[in-house]
């Protein structure tokens, strides 16, 4: 394995962790959307903005450490994506924005319609981001991007039929983690009616979440044979485990098996994403890219992995320590 | 109809440079409470444990629901600058995205560590212990501080680009240590770390100031102002000699950029320092000017050269509208920051004799205003370094028009730019002004001393 293979892992390791870290805070947005008006809803949301008010600007990071380290490591690979596909790249940015305040606006203010209004945009743009992420994953995969500083075309890129299914996808995948993840959180704190919402939940968005992959890989079949051939034979393996681990996950929500069920919720997309990243391997921008040809010179390799050891020293640590501390004696009174 | 709509779109890098210009104005003020902030609240917290004086604590809760909200917005807002390297300056990323990518790693570290300890200051309240709680502040100064320093190291490397050279078209040997500690780093980011403590200083005293006028006297809101306020007077001569620092170091690495500020056409002996004015013809109507006074600031030295405007080709500096614009600005940072010094003396030299701030309206006055002209010396001092470096993006080395996105549309994407942070604007000082509003209720505090905690 090459330098440029090692940081490669590295970034994906950053998507991964933005996925199942970053993709589920915003699942929770649109469960926040779905929970009804403010007197049905007001358990539902108490749990969410509990579960992800301390943590979500850290796990947001993850999606800025995933751009710094790809534009310094893999700056060819870094313009080519954002120029092409600057449209949703800059919609996505906008409803981090909308996101981000509005959860944090609605913490602060006390008035009822206030906070019903902060909450309907901080749902909506919880749904604009992995849409569009998401789209720009499918522009990816099915070779949509050209080499170079706006080569490619920038409405049909992304807005084609898989795009938009890996967008779908994409916005059905965190709802699911999100649903998993808050009724391990419901049952932490000893909420019966809350776990069996958002089991449900779960069990509904893992479903579509099923159909989408299968209408995707229907279509991929057609659009990009290749691909679809990476997905039958490398990424094969992955894309059992992910089918399987949804499977199981569903069952031990209903075993009552919490925290198992959080680990196959975790496996389920990490399966997905790994599945994707070998499937195209070693392009970075399908057909068109390399791992190789997209790196950077190793000093610049070298310096970053370095910086990225000594990093990792200071963050495991503290994030070890805000997870467990907030995971710990959230009992609702 | 749809080819007709793009193919009358002007320049991109116009759309561009100011949707950059404008967002990454508008993060800078909210990144400076992130920086600034912590350390307040730190402090108040740690005189609450220490005296058991009520104000202190129920200041520091308060300051830190503020920061709570403004650390939110900046992050997101932040997020859009980065995003925007890609989407308006995917040519600068692409080609020199290896060059300057290092501190932009290790700032995604120091942002890390930030988000987590402010997670866990902000909700830790009252799941830590008091100590612990004091102590798990400080990692967000520390931070806050680092992630600032990384940041401008970027930009100070766009000013004296470094650690890397041109072949045959080609960029050769890079070296992101040395475009990282290029030679104006040092100036550059100690005159921001320093501002951002400025502005978060007078921002937050000028608010307690507004009361104060209002005829509210109390305790809380007295201390209210004189916390920040102390912070940002002490920091003002700092700033001052680091400006001193700053403004040689241009003078040196970027004598067109210095021309530009002084609107100074012709390279000259013992050049005078030129006050306000306008640009235009090739030179510099209306200004108050001062004896050889730029070759001392510049070169401390009267009898110095100065490099005028006329040194460059046309094509490679700011044309006559920019200098306006950057001689302007530089005149008002300069200005705002040596008002802020007598601010401080005044301050000083009363607090020295009767141990209280000065008892005149006019004190008040000032000090209201002064969160306001924080901020715009600060914005100044962005727009003096940003456009007086134009055409360039990368200084003697690429142009703006070189690093832009080429794609079509781009201009909409500043248009929904300019209309999301509107509404954002316009609900954040909705939901600052909210905060500000709710009752003061004092908790009662825990002394805490060597033995633990005393009731």
């Amino acid at each position: 394995m090459t330098l440029a293979d090692t940081l490669a892992g590295v970034i994906w390791l950053g998507v991964t962790f933005y996925a199942l870290l970053g993709g589920a805070d915003l699942g929770a947005g649109f469960w926040d959307l779905m929970a009804g008006n403010s007197q049905r809803g007001i358990k539902q949301r108490q749990l969410i903005e509990r579960s992800i008010g301390p943590v979500w600007e850290a796990n947001h990071v993850w999606l800025i450490f995933v751009l710094v380290t790809t534009w310094t490591c893999f700056p060819v690979l870094f313009g080519s994506v954002t120029s092409t596909l600057w449209i949703p790249f800059m919609l996505a940015a906008l409803g981090i924005v909308a996101r981000g305040s509005s959860f944090a606006f609605r913490e602060a203010v006390t008035i009822i319609w206030q906070k019903r209004i902060l909450g309907i945009v901080f749902g909506i743009s919880a749904i604009f981001v992995p849409f569009f992420f998401g789209s720009m994953a499918g522009a990816i995969a099915t070779g949509r991007v050209p080499v170079g500083v706006g080569m490619g075309n920038e409405i049909t890129s992304w807005w084609n039929p898989v795009s938009i299914v890996t967008g779908l996808l994409a916005v059905s995948v965190c709802a699911y983690l999100a649903a998993v993840y808050l009724s391990a959180g419901a049952h932490r704190d000893g909420h019966t009616e809350l776990i069996a919402q958002f089991r449900q939940r779960a069990l509904l968005a893992g479903l579509l979440s099923g159909v989408l992959v299968i209408v995707g890989l229907v279509l991929i079949h057609h659009d990009t044979p290749l691909l679809a051939h990476g997905l039958a034979h490398r990424g094969l393996i992955f894309v059992i485990v992910s089918g399987m681990a949804c499977l199981t996950t569903i069952g031990l929500l209903y075993l009552k098996y919490f925290a198992a069920a959080r680990i196959a919720g975790v496996l389920t997309v990490t399966a997905i994403l790994w599945g994707w990243g070998a499937a195209q391997y070693p392009y970075v921008l399908n057909t068109k890219l390399t791992i190789a040809q997209a790196a950077t010179v190793p000093t610049v390799l070298r310096a970053v992995l370095l910086c990225l050891v000594i990093g990792a020293v200071f963050l495991v640590p503290s994030l070890v320590w805000l997870y467990t501390l907030f995971r710990h004696g959230n009992q609702v009174t | 109809m749809y080819k007709v709509l793009f193919a009358a779109i002007v320049a991109n890098p116009v759309a561009a440079r100011t949707q950059m210009g404008f967002s990454l104005g508008w993060h800078i003020i909210i990144a400076c409470f992130g920086v600034g902030l912590p350390a307040l609240i730190i402090f108040a917290e740690w005189r609450s444990q220490k005296t058991g004086d009520p104000v202190y604590r129920t200041l520091a809760k308060r300051w830190s629901k503020v920061l709570g909200v403004l650390f939110a917005v900046g992050a997101v807002s932040g997020t859009i600058v980065s995003f925007e390297m890609g989407s308006l300056w995917a040519g600068l990323m692409s080609n020199y995205g290896q060059v300057i990518g290092l501190p932009f790693a290790i700032e995604g570290f120091a942002f890390f560590i930030e988000a987590i300890f402010l997670g866990i200051y902000l909700y830790g309240w009252d799941k830590l212990p008091p100590k612990a709680h004091l102590l798990s502040g400080i990692p967000i100064i520390i931070s806050g501080i680092a992630g600032t320093f990384f940041v401008v190291c970027a930009n100070a490397w766009m000013n004296a680009p470094r650690g890397f050279s041109i072949v045959h078209g080609k960029i050769v040997g890079v070296n992101p240590w040395a475009a990282m500690f290029n030679p104006a780093t040092g100036p550059e980011t100690t005159h921001m770390i320093l501002a951002a403590f400025m502005v978060t200083g007078f921002g937050l005293a000028s608010c307690y100031a507004v009361a104060m006028l209002r005829g509210k006297r109390d305790r809380y809101i007295r201390l209210g102002l004189l916390i920040p306020l102390t912070m940002a007077v002490i920091m003002t001569p700092l700033e001052i000699g680091v400006g001193d620092w700053a403004a040689e170091s241009v003078a040196t690495l970027q004598p067109t950029k210095l021309a530009a500020m002084e609107g100074l056409s012709q390279t000259t002996k013992s050049a005078p320092l030129a006050l306000f004015g306008y640009y235009s013809d090739g030179q510099l109507h209306d200004a108050i000017t001062i004896p050889d006074g730029l070759s001392l600031l510049a070169k401390h030295n009267i009898n110095a050269t100065i490099q005028g405007l006329n040194s460059t080709s046309a094509n490679d500096r700011p044309s006559d509208p920019l200098v306006t614009i950057v001689h302007l600005s530089f005149d008002i940072m300069v200005g705002i920051g040596f008002a802020f010094l007598a601010l401080g003396v005044w301050m000083g030299w009363v607090w020295k004799r009767r141990h209280d701030i000065p008892k005149t309206w006019w004190f008040l006055r000032f000090v209201a205003v002064s969160g306001l002209a924080a901020a715009i010396a600060m914005e100044c001092g962005w727009i003096t370094t940003e456009v007086g470096r134009q055409p360039w993006i990368v200084y003697n080395v690429m142009k703006v028009a070189a690093a832009v996105n080429p794609e079509r549309g781009i201009q909409y994407g500043y248009y929904s730019i300019l209309t999301v942070y509107g509404l954002l604007t316009v609900v954040l000082i909705a939901v600052l002004r909210h905060l500000a509003q709710q009752p003061i209720v004092l908790e009662p505090t825990t002394k805490i001393n060597d033995k633990g905690p005393e009731t």
